[in-house]
């Protein structure tokens, strides 16, 4: 065998190795979740009865994929006019200046930002403040972690949706300046609808990034394996309840946690898909 | 079909919403930073004072010891020492994990660019880039940790660690290589210089800069993890370098201390420290982007 | 004064010492005087870099997209100077065909003809849109080819056929004048005929400034033109003069194709 062979072989055995690692995973998973599944059925998904009581064992993920989605959505709610803002700042209003640049920088350290810091700034900043002015009495709950997930996404939705909003021709923005239209004018009706499919596409994959974030929203949702009471109460996420219980547990609870982390594996891996399919359609 | 000209009023109305809008778009491109400077302001605040010489040299204290430091009102002895080397040990060897095969990845999908494999390779790396590190967690306690060491380790940590590199890797070293003009592969081997010889000597080393910026901003994308390590690393209050054994970590050490109410005074000064660590590789990285464009 | 530079009596439009600069002290239009005649068509000639894109940009004030610039002088639009009104208000007055067909990707062709009323605002009834729409895609001689197709989006339509389209939304505003950059510079040659053809119908209703690199369109369809070099107005006259007996030597040179 020749050495251009050997080479070629060591590449593609390396790329195997990508499939290998991520078959692994799913066969793990599911290897792991069959014992829980085999146990509750499909009701494991539907039920929102979490009771390690031994003999009355039983387990099932709706309140930790009802705090995983209600967060992950809320927070998307809050982080979209922050983070469209910050993208027409740096790429439409005062693209290419200084401003734009320091900007930029600040928002990239946003992302550089721990996750267990953010949770310990949210723990010891905002719990207080919300406790103090009265938005509930503990401070904790989903609307604390919503808010400080918000935040972690930002520099995620900033960074992508920019780079759609910077691709839109000048040639466009142009023709409609030359009819008279306004700044606003021409960002609402000419830059949104031409970079829609790309901006929509950033936020479906910063709320991949929202729906598998761990530490943060574990120290701030309260940890209450109930399906959330409102805005302000308190829940649990699926990421957070692996987090929170896997060190002790055994058993059907260890396999009910693999299984709820499949189910956050899937439906991340969905919605992951669905952001680069919006995404490649542009390019 | 004269339209009327009283665009007077009309026109200062839309002026007007231009205004607003433009404004608006700048107080709330202010709001979006403001967190990053309250944070960084407390950490400095908060976490100055405890960060001395024994910070870096020394292991973190016990309850007993720290309750005492806190009740005689002194700083807490101790230090971060035991988790700084777990975290240099697991980033150290989630690396060497990941960047052979993810830069030989990297190489396989640029080389291939039109391949049916390959675009399922790139399908497959971009969700692997999508998975949550607490399920990266899961997998790797239930293949190293169950069936390995036997037990929470090192070598746990950084398998976790490893797999959320190497989707970084892969990307950065496609795109590095995508760049490189395809003349210099021409020039070679028009010199007659063999298939592999042309990777290893002309295509990789000169996409250097950009592997080195891919793998070093992949390193500090890991450093500040904490939930897979929970799963995998455990934590341990001794330095240790054995990788099959429990090992710490520093986010776990801060985790460690925020659940410790006699050690709270120390989660500020290692999260600065950690902040400090994952700036360090960012800005290393983009310097070194900077320095050596291709 | 200058006589490579022709007095127009009763000018629509009066540039009057306009320079303009992209940079501190780097002029890229320097000191231009002209008047332009109502009802014609004034071609602005010249090699690449000379200035006449930036001139033309600036008579509707698009050189303010860019920050920088700096302009000095005067240009008078039916006695009022152009930079003291307000830039929307002056571009509705005065419309720009641009380089390369842009009809908005994201809007019908409808749309796209009446786009200067939705984005200045103006809300119409649906019998008046129809009409400017039809009324608009007729003057430049499209309505027989799309009028099955209105509420498509514009992008299958040739290039040539965009370019219309981007006339006639142009035109539906009413504009006293209209700006073209180079507007068949991306296009075929039976194409280009077809928007010189238009060109010269428009005039009836329209002034037209035209800035070109192509000579001979230049000498087919103006009535007046103008030659630029390194920012400077060189010369200024009729078309049929200016092509057959310069005055200036570098006119000359430019249009015997010694450069440019």
């Amino acid at each position: 065998m020749n050495a251009e062979k050997v080479t070629k072989y060591i590449l593609t055995f390396a790329a195997i190795i990508i499939v290998v690692i991520a078959g692994g995973m799913a066969f793990s998973l599911f290897g792991g979740a069959v014992p829980a599944f085999k146990e509750f059925g499909i009701k494991f998904i539907f039920s929102s009865e979490w009771n390690p009581t031994e003999g009355r064992e039983s387990y099932g993920a709706l309140p930790f994929i009802a705090g995983t989605l209600i967060t992950s959505m809320l927070a998307l709610i809050i982080c979209f006019p922050l983070a469209f803002s910050t993208s027409l700042f740096l790429g439409e209003y005062f693209k290419g200046k200084k401003i734009a640049g320091i900007l930029g920088t600040l928002v990239d350290l946003l992302a550089g930002i721990p996750s267990i810091v953010y949770g310990l700034w949210g723990f010891y900043v905002l719990k207080p403040l919300f406790v103090n002015i009265g938005i509930n009495e503990h401070g904790l709950g989903i609307f604390t972690a919503s808010l400080v997930l918000a935040i972690m996404i930002i520099p995620y939705a900033t960074s992508l949706s920019n780079e759609i909003i910077s691709m839109v021709p000048d040639e466009l923005k142009e023709a409609a300046y030359s009819l008279g239209a306004t700044r606003r004018e021409v960002i609402t009706t000419i830059v949104m609808p031409t970079a829609s499919s790309g901006v929509i596409a950033s936020y479906v994959l910063s709320l991949g990034r929202a729906l598998g974030e761990t530490m943060a929203v574990t120290m701030l949702i309260g940890n209450a394996n109930i399906i959330p009471k409102g805005l302000f109460g308190m829940g649990n996420t699926m990421a957070s309840v692996i987090a929170n219980q896997f060190g002790e547990a055994d058993g059907l609870k260890l396999s009910s946690l693999i299984a709820i982390g499949l189910l956050l594996f899937l439906i991340t891996a969905l919605v992951n898909f669905l952001g680069k399919l919006i995404m490649k359609r542009i390019y | 079909m004269q339209v009327s000209i009283s665009h007077k009023k009309l026109d200062l109305r839309r002026v007007l919403k231009d205004r607003i809008f433009y404004i608006g778009v700048i107080v709330l491109s202010g709001i979006t930073v403001l967190p990053l400077i309250l944070i960084l302001y407390k950490l400095v605040r908060e976490g100055i004072s405890q960060i001395n010489f024994d910070f870096f040299t020394r292991v973190a204290p016990n309850t007993l010891e720290a309750m005492v430091a806190v009740a005689n009102n002194e700083t807490i002895p101790g230090g971060i020492a035991n988790g700084i080397v777990g975290t240099l040990l697991m980033v150290a060897l989630a690396s060497l994990m990941a960047v052979p095969v993810g830069v030989l990845t990297g190489v396989y999908l640029s080389e291939n660019p039109e391949s049916r494999f390959a675009g399922t390779v790139r399908t497959i790396a971009d969700i692997l880039q999508g998975v949550p590190s607490i399920v990266l967690g899961v997998i790797a306690y239930m293949w190293v940790v169950r069936h390995i060491t036997n037990g929470y380790s090192a070598l746990a940590g950084s398998t976790s660690l490893s797999i959320m590199m190497l989707p970084l890797i892969i990307r950065s070293t496609e795109e590095t290589l995508k760049m490189i003009p395809e003349t210099y592969k021409e020039a070679a081997f028009a010199l007659g210089v063999p298939y592999h010889k042309v990777l290893f000597k002309v295509l990789i080393p000169s996409g250097l800069s950009g592997l080195l910026t891919g793998i070093l901003l992949a390193v500090s994308r890991i450093i500040g993890e904490t939930a897979p390590l929970m799963l995998t690393a455990l934590g341990s209050s001794r330095i240790n370098l054995n990788i099959a054994q429990p090992t710490s970590a520093v986010p776990l050490l801060i985790w460690e201390f925020y659940n410790d109410p006699n050690m709270v005074k120390l989660i500020w000064s290692s999260s600065l420290f950690l902040m400090g660590f994952v700036l360090f590789f960012n800005i290393l990285a983009k310097r070194i982007s900077k320095r050596w464009k291709i | 004064m200058n006589d490579a530079i022709i007095q127009i009596n009763s000018p629509l439009l009066t540039i009057e010492r306009l320079s303009i600069a992209y940079e501190p002290g780097k002029y890229a239009v320097q000191d231009v005087n002209a008047g332009i005649k109502k009802n014609s068509i004034t071609a602005i000639m010249g090699p690449s870099g000379c200035g006449k894109s930036t001139l033309l940009r600036a008579i509707n004030r698009m050189h303010e997209l860019y920050p920088n610039t700096e302009v000095v002088g005067k240009i008078f639009l039916d006695n009022e100077n152009i930079f003291e009104i307000s830039a929307i208000e002056l571009r509705r007055k005065i419309g720009m065909v641009f380089q390369r067909p842009n009809p908005f990707p994201t809007m019908s062709i409808y749309d796209n003809v009446i786009a200067g009323y939705k984005l200045n605002g103006k809300k119409l009834k649906r019998s008046v849109k129809d009409e400017i729409v039809e009324k608009s895609l007729k003057e430049v001689a499209l309505w027989e080819e799309v009028k099955d197709a209105l509420f498509k989006r514009g992008t299958f339509l040739s290039g040539g056929q965009q370019q219309r389209l981007c006339v006639a939304r142009a035109l539906a505003y009413k504009p006293e004048i209209i700006l073209m950059d180079e507007p068949t510079s991306a296009l075929d040659p039976i194409a280009t005929t077809k928007i010189e053809d238009l060109l010269v119908e428009l005039k009836k209703d329209y002034t037209i400034i035209l800035v070109t690199h192509n000579m001979s369109q230049a000498a087919r369809i103006s009535d007046y033109s103008m030659f630029m070099y390194l920012g400077e107005l060189i010369e200024y006259g009729k078309t049929k003069n200016i092509f057959s007996n310069p005055v200036d030597k570098r006119t000359e040179a430019y249009l015997t194709g010694k450069f440019g």
